[in-house]
């Protein structure tokens, strides 16, 4: 029983390869053993830990859940949660040295401050008119042009103060609001996440002078609407020693894992070997490599133990993407279960 | 652009197969074709129909990468297919309430932590 357990909630690693990859504990496949779906167990296994929080980072544990449904929600971060990002440039002046259609890629990957919720998508009809609306877009404007600093001392080389105006960078970015904007959502509510992103370089007499329209997009469309820098998980690894590792040995298991892993404890004036914090564990096998110790030591990950890290890109706090991800999914489930009793009632009507 | 948020019906198409009854609402053995979806749903939803001890078989594909949908099909040992969907439906949003309350509750414990230290 011990060992049906085990190939149901671990994923082993072994030398040369990783057992019990696949889920399976789904009715039928085990004799006398219950894995039908129940809420009860669900709600009673589940959990969520957190690790740390700042402003643009999150990382937590969620324990109890299938990897079908906690990938779901890794998806859904990477590709479906809405963000705005810069879609069309409008080009009046560009004596750069940099091409109107690299500077309009660059502008787009650039992460905009705006909540994308308290904005509509916009229309594919409408592109007709390039204007947009106040609930649909933001405007940004870029108007700069570089100048010789009549200020700069006569032994200068450094284009910063020979030139003003040397680096376009996102602090050069005007918010224009459209409609009323403006009484809506304050006078500064939009801008760039980062004010020093450098957009180009441009020396006396250059000058760029474009308009820019942010939309309301996903990552699927294109990867500039991801709201995430990153956002991944791993299984909590599982250490087990099999027996006491004491003296040399002990040091040597030490070493086979990162840093903090293992900890080397003296028991009755003798050093044991201890599993102190599987969670930095990195998940090598470099302990297999060792024969006196490859039999002494048991490497798991705990299959239903997500270690979540999000980076945001910064427009939405971390927890507020996590949030958005799961009314996402549960969103998608409710419009199939709206569109199978429809497609039910057209069946019983003909 | 697509608008992800789209409410209105008609990404939900239904294929019969191997069928006695007329009506694909009674049949046990349906492939539905779920437009603008992808293996995120695809797979959380297979789990969530697997998961119930009516069901003999439940799998999805992606036909091509170049179409924007997935063929899920589900054989049951009696019930109705749709019943089954609908249930992994049911189920997978119960779920993701749960964790949505779970993770809320959290967050705010852990701010509050935060606060006090």
């Amino acid at each position: 029983m011990a060992h049906v357990e085990d190939m149901k909630t671990r994923v082993r690693l072994l030398e040369h390869g990783v057992d019990n990859v696949h889920s399976s504990s789904f009715p039928g496949n085990y004799v006398g053993s219950d894995d039908s779906w129940s809420m009860d167990k669900f709600t009673k296994n589940f959990r969520i830990d957190v690790i740390s929080l700042t402003h643009s980072e999150l990382e937590f544990d969620m324990v109890g859940v299938d990897p079908a449904v906690a990938n779901a929600f890794r998806r859904i971060l990477l590709a479906e949660v809405p963000t705005m990002a810069i879609e069309k440039v409008s080009i009046f002046n560009n004596t750069s040295i940099i091409q109107d259609e690299i500077l309009a890629h660059r502008l787009g990957l650039i992460p905009i401050k705006a909540d994308p919720r308290i904005f509509e998508y916009r229309e594919e009809v409408n592109t007709g008119d390039e204007t947009g609306t106040g609930e649909d877009t933001i405007e940004f404007q870029l108007k700069v042009k570089c100048t010789k600093n009549p200020n700069a001392s006569k032994d200068a080389t450094d284009p910063d103060e020979l030139y003003k105006n040397a680096k376009v960078t996102t602090e050069h970015f005007k918010w224009i609001p459209l409609e009323n904007q403006e009484e809506t959502y304050g006078p500064k509510a939009f801008a760039p996440v980062n004010k020093d992103i450098l957009i180009a370089k441009l020396r006396p007499g250059q000058e760029i002078d474009l308009k820019m329209h942010c939309v309301k997009g996903i990552g699927k469309d294109h990867a500039k609407f991801s709201p995430v820098a990153t956002a991944s998980y791993r299984l909590m690894p599982e250490i087990i020693l099999n027996e006491d590792i004491t003296g040399e040995r002990a040091k040597k298991l030490q070493q086979c894992f990162s840093s903090g892993v293992i900890d080397v404890e003296k028991r009755n004036g003798v050093p044991v070997a201890v599993v102190a914090c599987p969670r930095r564990d990195t998940c090598g096998r470099e302990v297999f490599s060792h024969d006196d110790l490859k039999d002494c030591v048991k490497l798991n990950r705990i299959r239903d133990h997500f270690i979540f890290s999000v980076e945001s890109t910064g427009a939405l706090r971390p927890e507020v993407l996590v949030s958005e991800a799961i009314n996402i999914l549960k969103s998608k489930c409710k419009t199939f279960q709206q569109d199978l009793d429809m497609l039910g009632n057209q069946n019983t009507d003909t | 652009m697509t608008d992800p948020d789209n409410k209105s019906s008609g990404r939900l198409g239904v294929v019969q197969t191997a069928q006695t009854t007329d009506n694909w609402d009674k049949s046990d053995c349906v492939t539905f074709v779920m437009h603008n979806e992808d293996h995120t749903l695809g797979n959380a939803l297979r789990y969530m129909v697997m998961k119930d001890p009516d069901v003999e078989f439940c799998g999805y594909s992606v036909p091509h990468p170049t179409e924007n949908r997935i063929n899920f099909r589900i054989q049951t040992k009696g019930a109705p297919a749709g019943d089954v969907f609908g249930k992994g439906l049911a189920n997978l949003s119960e779920v993701c309430d749960h964790i949505q309350q779970t993770f809320k509750d959290t967050i705010q414990k852990f701010k509050e932590g935060m606060d006090t230290q």
